[in-house]
């Protein structure tokens, strides 16, 4: 259901969106009455990861309390019970096998989204071949029906192949999008043509022409496809959930709402696998915000 | 082969024989590019949709074989109780879901595109539930809205009113859900409208300055007008969203209290993978897709009045 998102990243790619400068303008003297709006609602989009910390550094006695305060023993023995429950969760549940998991589906993802929906926005956008209009409209097809439509067949053709329960049928129904093929179709429309012809009459092929000289300008529609896949893909949830059983092939996000199941009252243990599984994307958002921000404003795909 | 592909071929002083000529052809080439692209949607992509269809006119408990039932998964679909309900409930879940979103997205962009002190600090802490996954989101608030011992109700028992039952109480559960998942939308709808503001030419907001107009006015005459275009694509984008809420749903209630917050993908998960009615599910999948293309379709036809400008 992506196909209203590419439609509108197609026109804010054309359109060169820089990645959100803050306006133009000098910093007031005195403090602006914005900060009233600003600060609460700053405040209450990080409570929620703030406490989720602060529980993964209390004992379980300390979280079966009402009303709930801070863990005693600031910093010391916040930081033996972080080493208590952070270990607890890495041996009473395979987070690292997961993070494995979902490192091998999510690069694998991203690459094959990278080099195959770049050939073949490349080839729908430049190349005249037989079915070209007809093969394009397909695939905006697919891309406005809801997974919900499509996920039991695609469980039946999965164990057809049998590949349910593994990582390849994590990876396989994700390898190429119709949102990354639409969206690299509609920025290879934007370039020039002359600068492609030049380098085709200089002697290169395609594929070189596309390699060297056509998708090195292009890394701001390369990161959105990108930062898009890796997010769905690590934080998907629905698919994992019918079509992985084993524990061993779990991902992430589906190995913690299994471990949800197990420790419904032991907090202290479930936050820290908790952070634990999202610190890494986290940290990636902190490195490369400008890039995420671009990429959302540009693509519109979330959960 | 088109003259631009002989000039390209012939300093490289390849002969032009029939084989080379059909390598080299732009045919070829395109489909060699995007046969990746079509093995992988045809098999996942196409197949299913197609599979689909007949799978909803099935009785299909996927182990033993099906059976060909016509439209009789349509027609209890219609005489469903229990469907009608996870509809009527994820009306209400968007009625109470996508305008909340908007306009406070709204108001937060606004705030969020001027220059003072510590911007850096508000922008993270708004975009940083984006990243953060359904199945965590739900985690954070199932412990903060948790009922004998969430910081949540120790506050508002600290503010003299009485401890709640939140996702346990079968009136305030969709409720719950609401605030939940608004929270993890939150900074992608601000984002949205932070390009569009920042889209708004300054010259223009200048001019209005010069005219006279208070910045109230400049904002409602000027700056609203022209966010119209992102509006309409974040209403539907929100809409089709909710529309699918499922991820929160399972980590947090199981559709419960007393079927509270059975959804409408709920309520098709349950019928596919707990009960093994497929063909039912996939019914209802229809119903889901049919029901997201009109709303889609009345939203733009409804845009189409107000919205002036082209993004």
């Amino acid at each position: 259901m992506s196909f209203v998102a590419a439609e509108r990243a197609d026109a804010l790619e054309g359109a060169g969106l820089a990645a959100l400068p803050e306006p133009a303008g000098h910093h007031r003297r005195h403090p602006s009455w914005w900060h009233l709006l600003l600060l609460p609602v700053a405040l209450l989009m990080i409570f929620p990861f703030v406490w989720l910390v602060i529980t993964s550094a209390s004992t379980l006695a300390e979280t079966r309390v009402f009303p709930p305060a801070l863990p005693a023993g600031f910093p010391l023995t916040w930081i033996q019970n972080m080493v208590h429950n952070y270990s607890a969760a890495w041996t009473q549940a395979p987070f690292g096998r997961w993070a494995l998991n979902t490192t091998i589906v999510t690069t694998v993802v991203v690459i094959g989204n990278l080099v195959f929906c770049s050939l073949a926005g490349y080839a729908l956008a430049r190349l005249r071949f037989f079915g070209r209009t007809a093969l394009f409209l397909v695939i905006l097809a697919t891309l406005m029906v809801p997974f919900q439509v499509v996920m039991i067949p695609v469980l039946l053709i999965c164990k057809q192949l049998g590949i349910v329960d593994t990582l390849t049928a994590l990876v396989a129904p994700n390898l190429v999008t119709p949102f990354g093929i639409f969206l690299l179709r509609q920025f290879f429309k934007t370039l020039p043509v002359e600068i492609e012809e030049a380098a085709r009459i200089d002697g290169a092929t395609r594929l070189g022409t596309l390699v060297k000289v056509l998708l090195p300008s292009m890394a701001a529609p390369l990161a959105t496809v990108g930062i898009m896949t890796m997010l769905w893909s690590w934080n998907d949830f629905l698919w994992p959930l019918i079509a992985i059983t084993s524990q061993g092939n779990m991902t992430l996000q589906l190995g913690l709402s299994s471990f949800v199941g197990s420790h419904t009252t032991n907090w202290p243990v479930l936050m820290a696998g908790t952070v634990m599984t999202q610190v890494p994307m986290l940290l990636i958002f902190l490195v490369a915000q400008r890039w995420f921000v671009q990429s959302f404003a540009s693509s519109g795909v979330k959960g | 082969m088109s003259a631009r592909d002989a000039a390209a071929t012939a300093p490289r002083g390849r002969r032009a024989g029939r084989w080379d000529r059909l390598l080299a052809s732009e045919s070829t080439t395109g489909w060699l590019f995007v046969s990746p692209a079509v093995l992988v949607i045809g098999l996942f992509g196409v197949a299913p949709i197609i599979w689909s269809v007949v799978l909803s006119f099935q009785s299909n408990d996927l182990v033993t074989p099906a059976t060909w039932v016509g439209l009789a998964n349509y027609k209890a679909l219609l005489k469903d109780p229990m469907f009608a309900a996870s509809v009527r409930r994820t009306i209400l879940y968007t009625v109470l879901f996508v305008p909340v979103v908007t306009v406070g997205a709204l108001a937060l962009a606004v705030a969020l595109n001027r220059r003072l002190r510590g911007m850096r600090f508000y922008r993270t802490a708004v975009f940083a539930p984006v990243v953060t996954s359904t199945v965590a989101t739900a985690i954070m608030f199932n412990w903060l809205l948790d009922p004998d011992f969430g910081i949540v109700n120790a506050l508002l028992v600290k503010l003299g009113f009485s401890a709640q039952g939140f996702f346990q109480s079968p009136s305030q559960a969709l409720y719950c859900i609401v605030v939940m998942t608004v929270w993890g939308w939150l900074g992608f709808a601000v984002i949205i409208f932070l390009a569009a503001l920042q889209g708004v030419p300054q010259e223009l907001m200048e001019a209005a300055a010069i005219d006279g107009a208070t910045r109230w006015r400049a904002f409602r005459r000027v700056q609203l007008p022209m966010l119209g275009p992102a509006t309409l694509f974040l209403v539907i984008w929100l809409s089709i969203n909710a529309l699918q809420l499922f991820d929160e749903i399972y980590v947090t209630t199981r559709g419960g209290p007393l079927s509270a917050t059975t959804v409408v993908v709920y309520y098709l998960y349950q019928q596919a993978f707990q009960v093994f009615q497929a063909g039912y599910a996939t019914a209802i999948a229809y119903v889901l897709f049919v029901g997201i293309l009109l709303l889609t379709v009345v939203q733009l036809l409804i845009g189409r009045r107000f919205v002036h400008y082209r993004s």
